[in-house]
């Protein structure tokens, strides 16, 4: 915005955010879509349009996803292969230009704008603020891949590669590292961080800024279609913005309530190898309803007092199993293998983002391009959540929090529980760990360490309390969209998120076709990407009219 | 016997609360007590103003107006919060000690089953403040 304008809002009365900031002048008021009343003796303030079309739409794909499994199952899963197959350059290549924004940013002048205005104070301390955005961004996934996929990439980089009609069948990155140990190892490390360092942090800080600086600078609602404001003018109040909004909605359920699935089958094999539960479905049922009951309780303590001290003592725990694994570990190949995975990931990265004429298609396609575009679908979700929570930040300050700690974060974690892994297969001669499955592989190796039955406890522990945090942050993510951008709608409809969030999670676990629509949440990474590269441009074009600190 | 009265306000629904206002303003003649209206907006934009500063702005303004109906001294006093709805309650209770009120005058809804799993503000307020609550019900 002009400062034309930026005087205009002075004169018209409208105080800027603390300190100066570039309000955008709309005369659209928050809300004004908005079905508020009572109904079925339930207070709400719903927008009209985005949570009917969200609320037809998902219920439509749940019941064709459970009635017609046979046929709609293949059709979402070859939807989902296709996308990142074909358009396996546009994923790489989007991601590549979402982490240069996000990292250039940094180092120019324009990352010295304070989101909230020149004088906003943090909502939250930073120890809170870190535990919330790490939580919701990949706490889950870290406990599942943290020893399973360097152990996938170290052994088919060990086994080199293979050709068969002019392209290649093994699945190593890039040229492999056939018999080569060392080698291998370093590449499957630097395969692994690549897909938990700078991309994945640099799509969230992208829809995550994007969001902040139009909703506390630029006085927009705090929802998706607000980032296309410098394109769509006006009309993202209209279509178009119910559009962006309901497919934010769609992908952020979907992903949400099918991860809650396929976690809960999971967990109740972890609980079955540790103490021998059965894994039935009752099992996980139960497991779902246990979790989504927590979630509730979360979400309606709210923001500070919910999710805030759960995921820091998520964080805690976390640390607590990381520095065990550390000490009880091999410590001094940790403590070197950090770096050199760090220096390994640093070499490796440009080829292993380059989106085009890549040989090694099974890696590119079926690990990283399938990633992006997970990452990619939970970006609204995790964007938004870290959007909220972080009024009062610096834009530099912002980055460096949102992309740089967390990918050195990831590659500790990553260095510890996969080398640690890795150590006990090649160093100390223990199968079992690169023999189990996925899903128990965190465990066995664990199990090679002192005391793991307790800190196996503690494992499992951390993953039902990821789900939490994730199911509370996502619950009130999607009510905020769902009603129009308004973070003070009523209390129950969290709630009713939070719930439908647990029941699709258990229709689709007993009715089968949570891997159908679990590709279907996956496939909305593709409209979503177009939305972030959108997103690149407006940040810096919203940056750029920000007055400037002195 | 009252000095200071906290009315919590929403900016958003002041037609819900006419009866809490018109309610304190009496007790503030009466006891001509000074008025306090507090009110908890969003770090986000929202309906009433598009930044936190807005909304502070507005409650002034609206203080003021109360003043002139009922003539005695207001005051006012903004909090911002991200997450008002479920911050609410906790930031009444702090406001009631800070600003010293001896005396809160809310609306609230009538009574419903619902209360027993989640409690009206109001509620929740009487049941963890010493100071008197008055609780005003729609007619």
């Amino acid at each position: 915005m002009s400062d034309e304008n930026l005087d205009e809002q002075k004169s018209t009365g409208v105080p800027a955010p603390e300190g100066p900031s570039g309000l955008i002048d709309t005369d659209y008021v928050i809300g004004q879509d908005n079905i508020a009343g009572n109904r079925f003796g339930l207070e709400v303030d719903l927008h009209g349009k985005v949570f009917t079309f969200s609320g037809l739409i998902i219920l439509a794909f749940v019941i064709i996803t459970l009635a017609l499994q046979n046929e709609v199952g293949p059709l979402f899963e070859s939807t989902r292969v296709w996308l990142t197959q074909n358009l396996d350059w546009f994923f790489l290549g989007g991601a590549n230009i979402f982490v240069l924004v996000a990292l250039g940013l940094i180092f120019t002048p324009l990352a010295n704008v304070r989101l909230g205005g020149a004088n906003a104070k943090p909502d939250f301390s930073y120890a809170g603020w870190f535990a919330m955005l790490f939580a919701a961004g990949m706490g889950i996934g870290l406990m599942y891949f943290g020893v399973s996929e360097p152990l996938s990439h170290f052994g088919s980089s060990m086994g080199g590669t293979s050709m068969e009609g002019g392209a290649r069948t093994d699945w190593a990155p890039l040229g492999a590292a056939a018999g080569d140990q060392d080698a291998a190892i370093s590449l499957g490390m630097a395969a692994t961080i690549f897909h938990w360092g700078l991309h994945p942090w640099g799509i969230y800080a992208v829809v995550a800024l994007s969001l902040a600086l139009f909703s506390f600078n630029k006085g927009l609602p705090l929802t998706m279609r607000s980032v296309f404001y410098p394109i769509l003018g006006e009309r993202v109040w209209g279509w178009p913005g119910h559009v962006i909004d309901v497919i934010a909605v769609f992908a952020t359920l979907f992903g949400l309530a099918t991860s809650l699935g396929l976690g809960a089958q999971q967990a109740t094999v972890g609980l079955g190898y540790l103490f021998g539960i059965p894994s039935g479905d009752t099992t996980m049922v139960l497991l779902i309803i246990g979790i989504t009951i927590i979630a509730l309780g979360s979400v309606t303590l709210g923001v500070d007092k919910g999710v805030q001290r759960l995921s820091q003592l998520n964080m805690g725990l976390a640390g607590l199993l990381l520095l065990f694994v550390i000490v009880a570990g091999p410590t001094l190949l940790i403590a070197t293998g950090f770096f050199e995975y760090l220096l390994s990931y640093a070499k490796n990265v440009i080829p292993l983002s380059n989106p085009i004429g890549r040989e090694d298609t099974n890696f590119s396609q079926g690990w990283t391009s399938f990633y992006w575009a997970w990452w990619i679908s939970w970006s609204p979700f995790v964007g938004m959540f870290i959007a909220r929570v972080s009024r009062g930040r610096t834009v530099r300050e912002f980055l460096i929090a949102v992309l740089l700690i967390p990918t050195l974060i990831s590659v500790l974690w990553m260095t510890a529980l996969g080398g640690t892994a890795i150590d006990q297969v090649v160093n100390k001669g223990l199968e079992s760990v690169s023999g189990a499955s996925g899903d128990v592989q965190l465990f066995e190796m664990l199990s090679n360490l002192p005391l793991g039955m307790i800190t196996s406890t503690l494992a499992i522990f951390l993953v039902i309390v990821f789900f939490v945090t994730s199911s509370d942050s996502g619950s009130l993510v999607i009510d905020a969209i769902t009603a129009g951008g308004k973070v003070d709608s009523p209390k129950p409809q969290r709630m009713f998120w939070a719930i439908i969030e647990g029941a699709i999670a258990i229709a689709l676990l007993l009715g089968g076709g949570l891997s159908a629509l679990q590709a279907m949440a996956l496939s909305a990474g593709f409209p979503l990407t177009l939305v972030l590269l959108v997103a690149c441009y407006s940040i810096i074009k919203g940056l750029m009219s920000e007055p400037r600190a002195a | 016997m009252f000095k200071k009265i906290l009315v919590p306000v929403d900016l958003a629904h002041i037609e819900a609360i006419q009866r809490a206002l018109s309610t304190s303003a009496d007790l503030a003649r009466h006891y001509e007590a000074e008025v306090c209206y507090m009110a908890v907006t969003t770090s986000t934009p929202g309906t009433v103003a598009r930044t936190p500063e807005e909304y502070e702005q507005k409650l002034e303004a609206f203080a003021s107006g109360q003043e002139a109906v009922h003539g005695q001294k207001t005051s006012s006093r903004c909090i911002n919060s991200p997450d008002p709805t479920a911050d609410l309650d906790g930031l009444i209770l702090k406001s009631i000690e800070a600003v010293g009120a001896d005396l809160v005058v809310m609306a609230t809804h009538l009574p419903r089953h619902l209360d027993a799993v989640m409690p009206s503000h109001g509620d929740r307020i009487a049941s963890h403040t010493d100071v008197s609550v008055f609780l005003v019900r729609p007619a």
